[in-house]
């Protein structure tokens, strides 16, 4: 890419810059925003103690119930970075507001007097004695907001507005300490340095106000400066990050859901397709169901599916079929309702899995999903929320094997559940089949005897307009058809989750392994 | 009467006017004036004498409609407060608070220059306007112009609280306490400049103070104010006769002491 940057010094830079941006969007919103509704507040108090109740209503939903929230809603709503400015912006409106009552409120009554005396007109007074004076509240206010808004902006990952919270989401699903650092530590320095210059902003306007010589405005050409480097530092890496080739080469947009299968294979296309002398812009790591609506609004080209996945959560079928049914009614069914295309299987099935501890299997002699029904009143389970609910997931295993568990399963972050699990805090957790932590935690699958779940075939699904723009893409994808097995996909995951090894490097190397498959047939 | 006394001196046009004037906070159900009647000439300073609570500071307030009256009406220039713009009707009324009110983030030229730049004045013009007025307050504008009030005593604020009331050239002044934050000694001399400063000018003023020596040395009369009522308005000479009651009990703070009764 001849940035002379390493792939993760690039993405440190570029995903800091997107936080930045994040946040400095929402806060500079919110101030437009929150000061002429304090000012509101402060010249009618019966709407004002409405408006002060609305913001702290909205400051106390969690943020990713807000996120929730936000996404469904036309306009404002969707998935990525707009979505998270105006969650962001929400939260930010509170401290604002409260700030610039505070501040107006707080101005020496014979100043205020003196100025309504001179017969200074409401805009006037506002102008050139209200704002000036409370001014140093707001920006103390502006201080709380923005503090909050770097801490909620490390969730906004979850709607794939990126940022330094992509680390932390990264290291809580792979147990890596390290990731969740190069994100944690980053976004509290963030807070910190943001915090220094607003407090120094904030002193030097207070003083100001009360007739003292401030260095204001080179204070803030300083922090401005600052800010406008990381943004553009982000934003540079950020391109060089994504996009690779000839300026002049077509352009695909690759995409993966949030988890390091999803980001292992959408490398592995994307290398393919770099190979080929495509220009590739990745778009990874995008949380729940986001993928399949980024593919709908032509915001990416192409990402990797499970079939199980298009089958029930997508075309909302209840499930029963054989695998290669499956496959055939999906690809038919996108074709006509949403014009995807589904590729040919790439060789693996990630189906859901029921895991125990091998010591847990061994003890009380379970193999298959029929043996934990007989058992179940020992077992304490930990599940993910979306396994936890969904039809096709816990409810409907439990009804269809007549499981019924002792205590109510416990809803956990699946990369908790795999701590709990190995802590022997739970005894039962649900998982994917390629789960690199299958073997180095050294657990059992147990089997699914009654073929309760859906197969979940791992496919590409594209566009079909850009299949007919770019003929290459077809063909990089039958070269990967039929290549991946299931085993191969474990170490893959085991690789990056469990050993440490960069996504980029380990595709490579499986690249480098296949070539030399095909060469010795 | 008061036509008679309008018959008798045509040059005493009356400027400021209460007509049974009363104002009752809202939710409060003691009346913080009640029914005041007086009229202010032109060119006359008329000091509203009073202890705290007796209602002065609202009476001055009324006149530049910082207070609406619960019943009756101010007149100023023979129009009810409640007929002027309220803007307009302020531009025209100088106002000098206890503190000075002056503002804080603005320099001594700037706060003088507030009124005249409100008013549109040319910026030269302004320029020469804050120059006069400083000079008059004895302040120079080279020294003190760009100082914060902040850097100031609090006796040369509230000179600049005075420049700033005299800055828009107002037919009418308000005055509110305005040199309560001094020391004796700058208070009398102030007072005097004051006085002296405001027949040059030919301004109308009322000048609030609870300090009976302030209102003799400065007024043209003195209105004493009792709970909300007027009970007693006579020029200075006159109201040093009292003997009885509050005018009394005021003038004896001041009385000459022979030793020890």
């Amino acid at each position: 890419m001849g940035t002379g940057l390493t792939p993760p010094t690039l993405e440190l830079v570029a995903l800091t810059g997107q936080h930045v941006q994040l946040v400095l969007l929402a806060t500079a919103g919110a101030t437009a925003l929150a000061i002429p509704l304090g000012v509101v507040a402060v010249r009618r108090p019966t709407l004002g103690r409405f408006i002060l109740a609305a913001a702290g209503v909205l400051q106390t939903i969690p943020s990713l119930a807000l996120f929730g929230f936000l996404i469904p809603l036309p306009w404002i709503g969707g998935i990525g970075a707009r979505t998270a400015i105006i969650a962001l912006l929400l939260y930010a409106l509170l401290p604002i507001v409260r700030a610039t009552v505070t501040g107006i409120t707080g101005i020496d009554p014979a100043v205020r007097d003196a100025a309504l005396a001179m017969g200074m007109t409401p805009r006037q007074r506002l102008l050139q004695v209200e704002l000036p004076l409370a001014l140093p509240v707001i920006v103390a206010g502006l201080r709380v907001a923005t503090a909050t808004a770097v801490g909620v902006a490390t969730v906004a990952a979850a709607i794939g507005a990126g940022g330094l919270g992509s680390y932390i989401f990264r290291g809580l699903r792979m147990h890596d300490t390290g990731l969740l650092l190069r994100g944690g530590v980053p976004a509290a320095a963030l807070a910190v340095a943001l915090d220094i210059a607003l407090a120094l902003l904030s002193r030097n306007l207070d003083a100001r106000a009360h007739g003292g010589r401030a260095r204001v405005r080179g204070l803030a050409a300083v922090t401005v400066a600052a800010i406008a480097a990381v943004l553009a530092a982000g934003a540079w890496a950020g391109r060089a990050q994504i996009v690779s080739g000839a300026a002049s080469a077509p352009l695909l947009r690759v995409g993966s859901k949030d988890f390091t299968e999803q980001r292992i294979l959408g490398e592995l296309l994307a290398q393919t397709l770099e190979s080929a002398g495509i220009r590739v812009e990745r778009h990874f790591e995008l949380g729940g169901a986001l993928c399949h609506q980024a593919l709908a609004a032509a915001e990416i080209d192409i990402y990797p599916e499970y079939t199980g996945t298009s089958f029930t959560t997508i075309l909302k079928h209840p499930a029963g079929p054989a695998p290669r049914v499956v496959h055939e009614q999906v690809r038919r069914e996108y074709r006509q309702r949403f014009g995807f295309e589904i590729s040919d299987p790439l060789g693996f099935r990630n189906d859901f899995a029921i895991l125990v501890r091998r010591e847990t299997a061994r003890r009380l002699g379970l193999r298959t999903l029929s043996d934990v029904a007989r058992h179940a009143g020992t077992l304490r389970a930990a599940f993910g929320p979306d396994f936890l609910t969904r039809a096709d997931g816990f409810p409907g295993l439990a009804t269809r094997y007549g499981i019924q568990l002792g205590q109510a399963p416990r809803e956990m972050d699946l990369s908790l559940a795999f701590h709990a699990l190995a802590a022997s805090e739970v005894d039962l957790i649900a998982s994917n089949s390629t789960e690199g932590l299958i073997e180095r935690l050294d657990l059992v699958q147990l089997e699914d005897d009654q073929m309760w779940f859906p197969p979940y075939e791992a496919v590409f699904v594209a566009r079909a307009d850009a299949l007919a723009r770019i003929p290459a893409l077809g063909v990089a994808i039958s070269s990967l058809s039929g290549r991946i097995s299931t085993e191969a996909m474990r170490r893959l995951n085991l690789q990056v989750d469990g050993e440490r090894q960069p996504v980029e490097l380990v595709v490579s190397r499986f690249r480098q392994g296949l070539a030399t498959a095909k060469q010795t047939p | 009467m008061q036509l008679t006394q309008n018959s008798t001196s045509n040059a005493a046009e009356t400027v400021i006017s209460f007509r049974r004037v009363s104002y009752c906070p809202p939710g409060a159900t003691t009346a913080v004036l009640d029914e005041l009647s007086l009229d202010v000439e032109a060119g006359e300073i008329l000091v509203l004498l009073g202890l705290s609570g007796s209602g002065k500071t609202t009476a001055l307030r009324l006149v530049n409609r910082l207070v609406e009256p619960t019943q009756g009406e101010v007149r100023v220039e023979g129009l009810s407060t409640m007929a002027w713009d309220a803007i307009q009707l302020r531009r025209r009324i100088g106002y000098v608070i206890q503190e000075g009110g002056l503002f804080p983030h603005f320099t001594v030229a700037r706060n003088v220059a507030v009124v005249p730049t409100l008013q549109g004045q040319q910026p030269d013009v302004v320029q020469r306007r804050i120059a006069s007025l400083l000079q008059l307050v004895g302040l120079p504008a080279e020294q003190f112009g760009h100082r914060f009030p902040h850097e100031l005593s609090g006796g040369q604020r509230q000179r600049v609280g005075v420049a700033r009331a005299l800055a828009g050239d107002p037919p009418i002044l308000l005055l509110d306490e305005p040199f309560s934050a001094l020391d004796p000694l700058s208070r009398t001399s102030l007072q005097r400049e004051f006085r002296d400063m405001m027949a040059r000018l030919g301004k109308t003023a009322i000048f609030v103070t609870h300090d009976i020596r302030e209102a003799l040395v400065v007024g043209t009369r003195v209105a004493l104010l009792e709970s909300g009522r007027l009970s007693l308005v006579a020029p200075p000479n006159e109201f040093a006769q009292a003997r009885d009651g509050l005018a009394g009990a005021f003038l004896e703070t001041i009385a000459p002491s022979w030793g020890p009764a």
